[in-house]
């Protein structure tokens, strides 16, 4: 099972070093023990671009879809067997990456 | 026809969680297992009257459940996913590991742990946790807890769907997280007994009897299922003890009885027992060196009050004793406000006024804080000022046996 774990920071500063070597520790730890599917860093919002491309001609728009006091600052995929397991892993995540996390499963066959 | 009620009644007590947790286990999904529990009870209702109560009420109320969930899952079939589904239901009993936790471990158990899952919402645990484990209706948990039927029908819905889609693991949590597991389960035990005790509401009883006897009821299931757990024991004890004072608690005209003016002939002797025997075996077990917890000091607190036959026995110093031990456990305001009002019998008002002051700042919003200054203010003669903090009391309080008592308090002062 996939769970979708987002960093939601509180400012748009990327990860101190400290931070960086604590995530970089996490994400060797959840490679060794199989639960790695991937991970990364997002730019910060203001580099974003939304799309609309349902229209005749693609509309561009700079900026987030959304303003405001959160951002997605980036994400984990894990593989864990239930929530028991990715619960505990995105706890020590959040601890690594000093921020807090939301996570989600992916839609899943069942439901 | 009434024995066959009867039958019924009892069944459905001690067979709904199992059958719930036998075809969750089966199943691996618990809105078709609770589904197929309700229609299996329907059943025996409409059939026992006329066939007999039959001789294991138990076994077949499973197997009749079970017959349902394979309708159901065949039904869908037809749908959706066959392969699936079709494998869930001949897998009759996967192997399992069996070491010496798995074996004498009680389905019921996982159901608990499921249902007070701390990635729900406390209410949605409360609500969930009746339904599945205390076998209550969505109308009955939706008139408990004062809200709209198709509100809490959404919450329970919406809890099943998280449970399926964020994969809930249906199974005991891990030995590093049991301590931690069974206080949330305990913890949503405790606050159904809190509103059945203190119902909030101006037309509700001021005592709620169904809820303080469901919370009861599921605790001494817990307690069965982990004997040896001191917490489980301890808020039992705790429930019984409280339970026990409920006929005193409430006058004839409906208005709170504080413990010192209770009756304490018309406490419940039996539940007083069970409640000081559950607390002799833990402080045994202290005694053996196990730390208790809070629901266990809590109980041996309310121990003290019951084994003084008038209020001027009751031992203050054990019970200061035991908030001391309490606080430091627990370091919120509302300890230290209960432990202020022990030491106003040990130690005098005007020392537990000085203690009570201190919480103002945290505790400014709670009726209890206003009640307890008001009568050390009265006690200590300063009338004016006990008549403002009854006023706030009154005005922050939503339960009408203390609403009644505490108007009455206002009023006698000069």
């Amino acid at each position: 099972m996939q769970y979708f774990v987002s960093v939601i920071a509180d400012g748009t500063e990327l990860a101190n070093p400290h931070e960086m070597a604590a995530i970089d520790a996490f994400n060797d730890r959840l490679r060794a023990q199989g639960y790695w599917v991937y991970a990364n860093g997002l730019a910060e919002p203001s580099t974003a671009t939304v799309i609309d491309g349902r229209g005749e001609e693609p509309v561009f728009t700079d900026g987030p879809f959304l303003e405001s006091k959160e951002f997605l600052a980036g994400f984990w995929i894990i593989e864990a067997p239930n929530l028991d397991v990715a619960l505990k892993l995105a706890a020590e995540g959040s601890k690594a990456c000093n921020r807090k996390l939301e996570l989600r499963p992916f839609h899943g066959p069942e439901a | 026809m009434t024995d066959v009620r009867k039958a019924i009644t009892q069944a459905h007590q001690e067979e709904w969680a199992r059958v719930v947790a036998a075809l969750t286990k089966r199943l691996g999904d618990l809105d078709i297992a609770e589904e197929a529990a309700a229609e299996a009870f329907a059943t025996a209702v409409a059939r026992w009257p006329a066939d007999g109560v039959p001789p294991n009420p138990g076994a077949w109320l499973t197997t009749t459940a079970k017959r349902k969930a394979i309708d159901r899952i065949r039904r869908e079939n037809k749908r959706d996913d066959k392969q699936k589904e079709a494998q869930m239901l001949y897998d009759d009993d996967p192997p399992e590991p069996l070491d010496a936790v798995r074996a004498i471990e009680d389905e019921r158990l996982r159901l608990i742990f499921t249902c007070c899952h701390p990635a729900l919402a406390m209410e949605t645990r409360v609500a969930l946790t009746l339904r599945m484990v205390g076998g209550l209706t969505v109308p009955e948990i939706a008139r408990a807890f004062l809200v709209q039927e198709t509100t809490m029908g959404q919450r329970i819905t919406r809890a099943k769907a998280k449970i399926k889609a964020a994969r809930i693991p249906y199974r005991m949590p891990s030995a590093e997280d049991l301590p931690a597991r069974v206080s949330g389960v305990l913890a949503v035990l405790f606050l159904v007994f809190n509103e059945g005790y203190l119902a909030t509401g101006p037309d509700t009883d001021p005592v709620r009897h169904d809820l303080t006897a469901e919370a009861i009821r599921l605790t001494r299931l817990v307690r069965a299922l982990m004997p040896e757990d001191g917490e489980v024991a301890g808020l039992l004890a705790l429930m019984l003890l409280t339970d026990a004072r409920r006929a005193a608690r409430v006058s004839a005209s409906g208005e709170l009885v504080t413990l010192d003016e209770q009756d304490r002939g018309a406490w419940n002797a039996a539940l007083v027992a069970e409640g000081h025997r559950l607390v002799r075996e833990r402080l045994d077990a202290a005694a053996a060196g196990l730390a208790p917890g809070r629901y266990q000091i809590l109980a041996a607190i309310n121990a003290v009050h019951t084994s003084a036959r008038q209020v001027r026995d009751t031992d203050w110093s054990q019970v200061v004793a035991l908030y001391d031990q309490l606080v430091r456990l627990d370091p919120s305001p509302i300890i230290a406000l209960n432990r202020a009002v022990a030491v106003a019998e040990l130690d005098g008002p005007d020392v537990a006024l000085t203690a009570v002051d201190r919480l103002e700042d945290r505790l400014a919003g709670y009726h209890a804080y206003h009640a307890t200054r008001a009568d050390l203010l009265r006690r200590l003669g300063r009338s004016q000022e006990s008549r403002a903090a009854y006023g706030k009391a009154i005005e922050l309080t939503a339960n009408t046996a203390e609403i009644a008592y505490l108007t009455r308090r206002r009023d006698q002062l000069g």
